[in-house]
This record gives C-alpha cells, sequence and structure tokens, in this order.
C-alpha cells in the first residue's frame, strides 16, 4: 500500500495561479509560492532558506546561455545588425501572406535551433517588419482588408514568431531548457546525455512545422474566402 | 581542468558588478540605487557562488525578489544610436555584422564535438561536466573578439552593451533563475509526488497510451498554469515521467525529457501566463482582442500535443 501522501503543498501551486491570475509582480508571486510551499510542507524557517539558497547556488547555470552573449550581440545590435538582418528578409518577397510567413518560421526555426534565438522577436522583427509585410502581401493580392482579417494576419505574425522560436530552440545542443533537463534529471540519478535530448526533439520539431505551416495554408485560403465576399457585396 | 565552468560564473559576476556601478552612476534612472542593490546583490551570487553559507543565499534571493516585487528595479534611458546610424552601419558593414553572431553557434560546436577530449599536458581543455556551457562562453568570448575588431568599438563598449539589454529585460533576467528554484523546492517539499498521487489516482495508468498521454497532457495543463515550462518539467517528470514511464515502462529518459518539455511548450503557447509571447505581442501589434495571438496558436499547439502523445509512444523504447 501508498502512504498517505501530503497534499498541502499544493497550496504552492494555488498561490501561483492566483498570483498569475492577479497579475502580480511574477518574481513576487515566486518568492510567496516559496514560502507557501515550505509552510505546507512544515518545514522549518532556516530550513527553507538554506534549501532555497542551494538552490539559487546550484541553478545558477540557467542564466548564462541568456547572459554570455550579451556583450557581442548588443554591440552588434548598435552598428545595424538587426536593420541588416531585416533587410536581408525584406529581400524574400512572396506572393501569399501564408508562404511569407512559412518563409519567416522556417527562417525562425532553423536560426533558433543554432542558438540565434535573437534574430527575431516580437518589438524588434514582428511589428516592424513581419506583420507589415504579411499585411501587405495579402493587400497587394486582394485589395483593402476587412479589420478582422487584417487583426488576425497580425495575430498569426506574433504566433508564427512563438512557434518557430519555442521548436527550434531546443533542438540544438544544450540551450536552455537542456541545461535544465539534464540538472533535474541528474538529481534524479538519470545520467542522460544532452545531444540525445536536443536528437530526439528533432520529430515534434518538424512535426510542429508541418502543422503550423498547414494553418497558415489555411490562413491564405481564408483571406481569399473573405475578401472575396467583400468584394462580392 | 584549463577552462572551468567558474571561470564564467566570475564573468558574469563581474558584468553584474559592472551593470550595478553604472547603474549607481546613470542620473536618468529613477530608482538607481534600488536597482543598483538588485544587480549588486546578484553579482555576489555569481561572485562567491557556493562559498556563500546557503541560508545566506536564500536570504539574498529573498530580498532580490521583493526589491524586484515592489517595482524598485528600473531601467535608465538607453543610449542607442539613432536609426539613421544604424542604417549607416548595416550599409557599410554588411554581411561582416553576421561574422560575430554566428561565431556563438559554430564555436559552440566545436567546443562541444572536436575540442571535447582535448588535453593539454595532464589538464582537459574544456570542463567535461559542463561542455556546452563552456563552449558557449569561449563563443561568447570569440564574438565579442570579432564583434570589436569588425566595428572597431573596445571591449568596455560590448560591457555597456550588454548593461543596456540587462537594464532593459530588468528583473524578468532572474525569473526563469527564481522558477527553477520554485520547481526544486517544489520536487523537495513533495510536490510532484502531490501531483503523482492525484493523477495516478484518478487515472489508470496501467496502459502505456493512457500514460502518455497523461504525461503529455499534464506537462501542458501545468504549464498553462505556471506560466513556464521549466517550471512545469521538474514536477511531471518527477511524478509521471521518471517513476512511471521510465521507471514501470522503462521509457528513453532521452525521449522522455525531449517530448515532455515540448508538450509543456504546447502550454506556453496557450496561456495568458506566459506574457511576453503571448500577451505582450497582442499589445505590441494594436489587436482589439488581448488573447488573439493564443486564439491564433490554439490550432498548432492542440494537434501538436496530440502528436506529442502519438510520438511518445512509439519511440520511447529508442
Amino acid at each position: 500500500m501508498q502512504p498517505t501522501v501530503n497534499l498541502w503543498p499544493l497550496l504552492g501551486i494555488a498561490a501561483v495561479a492566483a498570483g498569475f491570475l492577479l497579475r502580480a509582480n511574477p518574481v513576487l508571486v515566486v518568492i510567496v509560492a516559496c514560502g507557501v510551499t515550505g509552510w505546507a510542507a512544515h518545514l522549518p524557517v532556516l530550513h527553507l532558506l538554506e534549501s532555497l539558497g542551494t538552490a539559487f547556488i546550484k541553478t545558477r547555470n540557467l542564466p548564462l546561455i541568456l547572459l554570455l552573449p550579451l556583450a557581442a550581440i548588443g554591440l552588434l545590435e548598435r552598428f545595424g545588425l538587426k536593420e541588416h538582418a531585416q533587410a536581408g528578409i525584406a529581400r524574400i518577397r512572396s506572393a501569399t501572406t501564408g508562404r511569407l510567413l512559412t518563409v519567416y518560421l522556417l527562417a525562425r526555426e532553423v536560426a533558433a535551433a543554432f542558438g540565434l534565438t535573437s534574430l527575431g522577436g516580437h518589438p524588434n522583427m514582428v511589428r516592424p517588419l513581419v506583420a507589415p509585410m504579411a499585411e501587405a502581401a495579402a493587400e497587394a493580392r486582394h485589395g483593402p482588408l476587412p479589420e478582422p482579417l487584417r487583426q488576425r494576419i497580425r495575430a498569426m505574425s506574433a504566433a508564427t514568431d512563438n512557434v518557430g522560436l519555442f521548436f527550434g530552440e531546443d533542438v540544438f545542443v544544450a540551450f536552455g531548457a537542456i541545461v535544465l533537463m539534464q540538472t533535474i534529471l541528474k538529481a534524479e540519478g538519470l545520467d542522460v546525455d544532452p545531444v540525445r535530448m536536443a536528437l530526439w526533439g528533432l520529430p515534434t520539431a518538424v512535426s510542429a512545422f508541418v502543422i503550423h505551416a498547414w494553418n497558415l495554408r489555411r490562413l491564405d485560403a481564408r483571406i481569399r474566402r473573405e475578401t472575396a465576399r467583400e468584394a462580392g457585396q | 581542468m584549463i577552462v572551468p565552468l567558474d571561470f564564467f560564473y566570475v564573468l558574469v559576476g563581474l558584468l553584474f558588478a559592472a551593470t550595478a556601478v553604472m547603474t549607481m552612476r546613470d542620473k536618468t534612472n529613477p530608482r538607481r540605487v534600488t536597482t543598483a542593490l538588485f544587480w549588486g546583490l546578484y553579482a555576489l551570487v555569481y561572485l562567491l557562488g557556493a562559498r556563500l553559507p546557503p541560508a545566506l543565499a536564500g536570504v539574498l534571493m529573498i530580498a532580490m525578489a521583493l526589491i524586484a516585487g515592489c517595482g524598485l528595479v528600473c531601467a535608465g534611458r538607453a543610449d542607442v544610436p539613432p536609426e539613421a546610424a544604424r542604417q549607416a552601419g548595416a550599409a557599410r558593414l554588411g554581411n561582416r555584422l553576421l561574422v560575430p553572431a554566428l561565431a556563438i553557434p559554430v564555436v559552440t560546436m566545436l567546443g562541444a564535438v572536436v575540442l571535447k577530449d582535448v588535453r593539454i599536458g595532464a589538464n582537459v581543455l574544456l570542463d567535461p561536466n559542463n561542455l556546452t556551457l563552456v563552449s558557449m562562453g569561449c563563443g561568447s568570448i570569440a564574438a565579442l573578439a570579432l564583434a570589436c575588431r569588425v566595428t572597431r568599438a573596445t571591449p568596455l563598449q560590448g560591457v555597456r552593451e550588454a548593461r543596456r539589454l540587462i537594464d532593459a529585460m530588468s528583473w524578468a533576467v532572474v525569473l526563469p533563475h527564481m522558477l527553477a528554484v520554485l520547481g526544486l523546492l517544489f520536487s523537495e517539499a513533495g510536490v510532484g509526488k502531490a501531483v503523482a498521487h492525484v493523477v495516478t489516482s484518478h487515472i489508470p495508468l496501467d496502459s502505456r497510451l493512457l500514460a502518455c498521454a497523461a504525461f503529455c497532457v499534464g506537462m501542458a495543463l501545468f504549464t498553462v498554469v505556471m506560466g513556464n515550462g521549466f517550471a512545469a518539467f521538474p514536477v511531471i517528470a518527477g511524478g509521471i515521467g521518471i517513476p512511471v514511464l521510465v521507471g514501470v515502462y522503462r521509457a528513453n529518459p532521452a525521449v522522455m525529457a525531449a517530448i515532455g518539455m515540448f508538450s509543456a511548450y504546447c502550454g506556453t503557447l496557450m496561456t495568458p501566463m506566459a506574457a511576453n509571447f503571448n500577451i505582450v505581442p497582442a499589445a505590441l501589434l494594436d489587436l482589439s482582442d488581448k488573447n488573439a495571438v493564443i486564439k491564433a496558436q490554439l490550432p498548432t499547439a492542440l494537434p501538436l500535443l496530440g502528436t506529442n502523445i502519438v510520438l511518445l509512444y512509439f519511440l520511447m523504447y529508442r
């Protein structure tokens, strides 16, 4: 028989959910959740502080991936890296919104798979470039767009950036998520090669591309349908 | 070893210390003292590392969270050259700008694959336990050197640019780190066991397909709640992945981990809690519906989650 399991630590999860629903500062939510969890698990205060501190020191390898390239990337940005990359993407002229976004999806996913996660993103790529180009491609073919359709195209541009980033990111050797998985599995006594984990991400990464590209084709069909209806009225 | 991971901890610690000093002297930052304190404390975590008594490190973490949580971490005015100057730079330097950026992944690959077992005398060159991180650190240093060469800027300018980016990200820099701590605390407090208990007592895991489905859907659901796959992974992997999939069904841990994390990412596509990805863009693109990006992502996230279950079912013994 299983011994009785203490369900009270689940309150920690409830604290996180409540904190985010109340739109509190996420860092504050995390620390409150730590307190609630420690209390629910009957951890003495000193023990809780020691657990937090040990974990904080142990996981300080996680932000390295974000922090180490900043100096080089920031310097290149100052001298026009993004402008250069944007000009490169802008040269790829494609006839439809869906095809344009599919090219961006592929570029984003492949770049992310090589660790170049900063060659994209919502403020620097999607808003000034990808979304306007996606709208323009539809307008050039079908004339003025009804407002809900225009908003849908913009939302799909943002979604495409996210899908490309997420499912490209941890296909490549050891970035972010993979380091975390390795650290956690090691703590559980399982020694797993990070290269294998990256490799086994590939089938999902390919599926993500296929499914999202299919949805982008459907977007093209929707643009055709809705602009034709608009014109018919 | 000649290049240990600690070397990069010290480097990052110095970067945060520089950020603290520059912030302290930045008159455009409305909260420069508390902001400098925040980055200064973080610098201590990296510079002292394991030499810090654990309880003190815990106090440091709580102090940082309180400073950030009370809105006391702010950015100064970013010193960015005007658009025209950057366009001119892009036109003048062209593809040469891409070389340092590409040096990071290239050197990382070289280090992880080619220099893996290289020894100089009796010492291994790169820390074998943290090979990829160390390789990436070397790649970042190489990239900075190349960037300085291409742009004729000084490394100090590089540090200033890094500080500008850290400033812009603000406390979001430490959020993934703190979520990882919460994840470890969750496993210590038995949250994973409690979740596993709830799941196993309500869902029959004696079918392999159901176990796979419970694992993937659990990852996604937990991520929807937490807003971050990094928090979900330790709980669901500890609750279902390791005891049931690996323990009972003898799944390959690498397959379990990779597909599990991607199932969590399906959850990230569906939650307003992942504000950076889902809510901020809706505001940036002037969308009237703040959940429009999530709605656009659902038709990708849900079929992909189903695909993950099938992939896990068929690939887990590889």
